[in-house]
């Protein structure tokens, strides 16, 4: 792909969430490009509509107005077969609270994406095992997530979103449940990750400490888009 | 990735624990019921068959519309014609005469007074021929409480019950009054050769066993008898083989306009075994409708609460690829492995049951205390091949049905707001 195209594109953007009888405008006519291999943050207080954005970009929910063009696709137009297609294929996400399925080992929680790209056994245990390595975690491949910390929680997320090599990683507030030192040690992880592999990552964060880092930061208020500021 | 659901289930008690329970209990139920109405209605037809209506039955028209009274001027004569025929005809059955009659039983007291009177069910069946089965067919020689099995004319068996009541036993002489088959008194004497008790509750109040040749000539019936019974030499009743050979039999020898005429009716053409044979396979249609109505229902509420449990799973899922439909089937796809694993549980202590009381059975005689019933005073359970699978059928249709209900209800929600729930 090139370099220079746009892989994300967010034009006249709109997302009213409906209160009964009327309706609450959480994006405001939301418009702004990114291109392969940034590391951006959407910053902005609560409430401001960052992770509304963000589910839209993942194609987990859809526009009122206004479109969101990933990858080539019209998030408008998509079918849920479609959508989920492109997120298994190439968006990779992170949450506050890790979410990691319980019954699973780590071993078993990172190699589920793949499963669902049918790939074969041997393919997955190395793709799992370099995922893990990449997060230092190789030793807990057969924890379950009850026996991790906080901090390896996160970093097993992170080794699921990018076991799959995904074009672009979705992280949504991934530090806010994490110390200063883990929260550090994500990023750096993610930054590492991007530079080597290009990954396009997209935040929603107000913490310090990862705004820090990053190349980019879009700032969100009340839903409008109201600096964009390239940090590097 | 059925490998990975099944870790899932396996490690996640609250996902498989409960349904599996339920399934099982379901199964268990529908497949023990199932056993014990089976053998309920085994027991029937082939005490019906052995003591009463043959696999198949010939009499005359006539004799057929009054049966009851056992009315046996209107009973078929030249019956060892009848028999060679039907044996050439229907080889791979054993055809055979009996005699029903009524009449009353007196005892004589030293001075040849009458000492004791009652009336008798009375049945005369071959007991000397060298070829017959009768007394084996009736499991006579393990029916015998004292005495034994008759040996030669002029002796008879009656039920052991009788016998006290008529204090009588072995070695007595009685004698039967009855009407003879032109309507005239008849008059004959016999001695007790033993006493008898089958356990069913029709045949123990009040019968006497006499061979058949002695009752022919005691009522004047030479060539002679109500009824001729054909049994299926494998013993087994074949409903089919049995509405064709009556058909066949009929077509050429009924005649509508004789009375005389005789016509052949299959075990379900008599005493409303037909009627009954379908009202016990409603009640097992029922049964299964009703385990699978109910099984439906909790394993759809369980679906449902484990669903509200599992909506971050759901929602971790669908980001990280997998679409709607993927997880819907992959939630049916867990469903069934649960109704596999509770069905295979449930049958097989359904099995065990059912097991357990087709060796050991309920003593029902108190029920069944003034009953006509061809029946068995032990019910027992009677596993078949069908015992086998027939839970399977609630069991993996409950599951499926309560699952995609319930996975209905959870797909109903949008995509965005399962993903909210990640958040909480
Ligand atoms: N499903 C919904 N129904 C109604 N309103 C909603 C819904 N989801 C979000 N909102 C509202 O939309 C606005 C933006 O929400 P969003 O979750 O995007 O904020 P955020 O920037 O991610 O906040 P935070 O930093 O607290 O996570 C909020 O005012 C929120 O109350
Ligand atoms: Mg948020």
């Amino acid at each position: 792909m090139d370099d220079n195209k746009n892989i994300i594109l967010v034009e006249e953007l709109v997302k009213d969430y409906s209160m009964g009888s009327s309706y609450f405008r959480a994006l405001n006519d939301i418009s702004f490009t990114a291109k392969k291999g940034e590391f951006t943050g959407l910053v902005g207080p609560s409430g401001s509509g960052k992770t509304t954005l963000l589910n839209i970009l993942g194609a987990l929910d859809n526009p009122t107005q206004g479109d969101a063009i990933v990858l080539g696709k019209s998030v408008k137009s998509l079918t849920h077969k479609d959508a989920a297609r492109l997120r298994n294929n190439s968006i990779g996400f992170i949450f506050q609270t890790y979410n990691l399925l319980p019954v699973y080992s780590v071993f078993e929680n990172v190699e589920f994406p793949l499963l669902l790209l049918k790939k074969g056994k041997e393919e997955r245990e190395e793709a799992v095992m370099k995922a893990l390595s990449w997060v230092g975690l190789t030793s807990k491949a057969k924890s379950r997530p009850n026996q991790l910390s906080g901090g390896e929680s996160q970093r097993v997320a992170v080794a699921r979103a990018m076991v799959k090599n995904p074009v672009i990683v979705l992280a949504d507030e991934p530090t806010a449940n994490l110390d200063a030192e883990n929260s550090h040690n994500i990023i750096r992880t993610m930054l590492k990750l991007n530079e080597e592999l290009k990954t396009t990552f997209i935040f929603a964060t107000h913490d310090e400490k990862v705004i820090s880092y990053l190349h980019r930061k879009i700032v969100l208020n009340d839903g409008k888009i109201v600096n964009d500021i390239n940090l590097n | 990735m059925i490998r990975f659901l099944f870790k899932g289930l396996i490690r996640d008690r609250h996902r498989s624990l409960f349904p599996i329970i339920i399934v099982a209990v379901g199964v268990f139920l529908t497949t023990f019921l199932y056993s014990w109405m089976n053998g309920v209605l085994n027991d029937m037809t082939d005490a019906n068959a052995k003591f009463d209506t043959g696999h198949m039955k010939v009499m005359t028209i006539a004799y057929n519309k009054l049966s009851n009274q056992l009315p046996n001027d209107l009973a078929l004569t030249g019956v060892d014609r009848l028999i060679d025929t039907l044996k050439m005809t229907f080889p791979n059955y054993d055809w055979t005469a009996r005699i029903k009659f009524g009449g009353l039983l007196d005892t004589p007291d030293e001075n040849g007074e009458t000492k004791s009177q009652a009336p008798a069910a009375g049945f005369a069946l071959d007991l000397f021929g060298k070829n017959s089965k009768e007394a084996a067919r009736l499991n006579l020689s393990k029916a015998i409480v004292k005495g034994r099995i008759p040996e030669k004319p002029g002796e008879i068996l009656i039920s052991d019950e009788f016998a006290k009541r008529m204090d009588v036993g072995v070695n007595s002489k009685v004698t039967l009054l009855s009407t003879s088959s032109s309507g005239a008194m008849a008059v004959q004497n016999f001695i007790i050769s033993g006493t008898v008790e089958f356990g069913i509750t029709a045949m123990d109040r009040g019968a006497i066993i006499a061979d058949l040749g002695d009752i022919q000539y005691a009522l004047d019936m030479q060539n002679s008898a109500g009824e001729i019974l054909g049994y299926s030499k494998d013993m087994f009743y074949n409903s089919k083989t049995a509405d064709k050979m009556a058909a066949e039999f009929n077509n050429i020898y009924t005649k509508p306009d004789d009375k005389y005429s005789p016509v052949m009716l299959s075990l379900e053409d008599q005493n409303g075994l037909r009627d009954y044979l379908h009202y016990v396979d409603g009640v097992i249609f029922f049964i299964i409708g009703v385990f699978l109505i109910a099984m439906s229902a909790v394993l759809l509420n369980a679906g449902l609460m484990s669903g509200i449990r599992r909506y971050g799973e759901v929602g971790i899922r669908l980001a990280l690829g997998e679409s709607k439909n993927q997880i819907y089937k992959s939630l049916l796809n867990e469903s069934i492995l649960i109704g596999i694993a509770g069905s295979i549980i449930g049958t097989g202590l359904g099995l065990a049951l059912a097991y357990f009381m087709q060796e050991h059975g309920i003593d029902m005689s108190g029920q069944f205390q003034n009953s006509t019933l061809m029946i068995n005073n032990m019910i027992r359970a009677r596993i078949t091949f069908t015992s086998y699978y027939i839970g399977f059928i609630p069991g993996l249709l409950a599951t499926l049905l309560g699952t995609s209900l319930s996975g209905i209800q959870i797909f109903k929600r949008q995509t965005a707001s399962l993903f909210k729930e990640l958040e909480s």
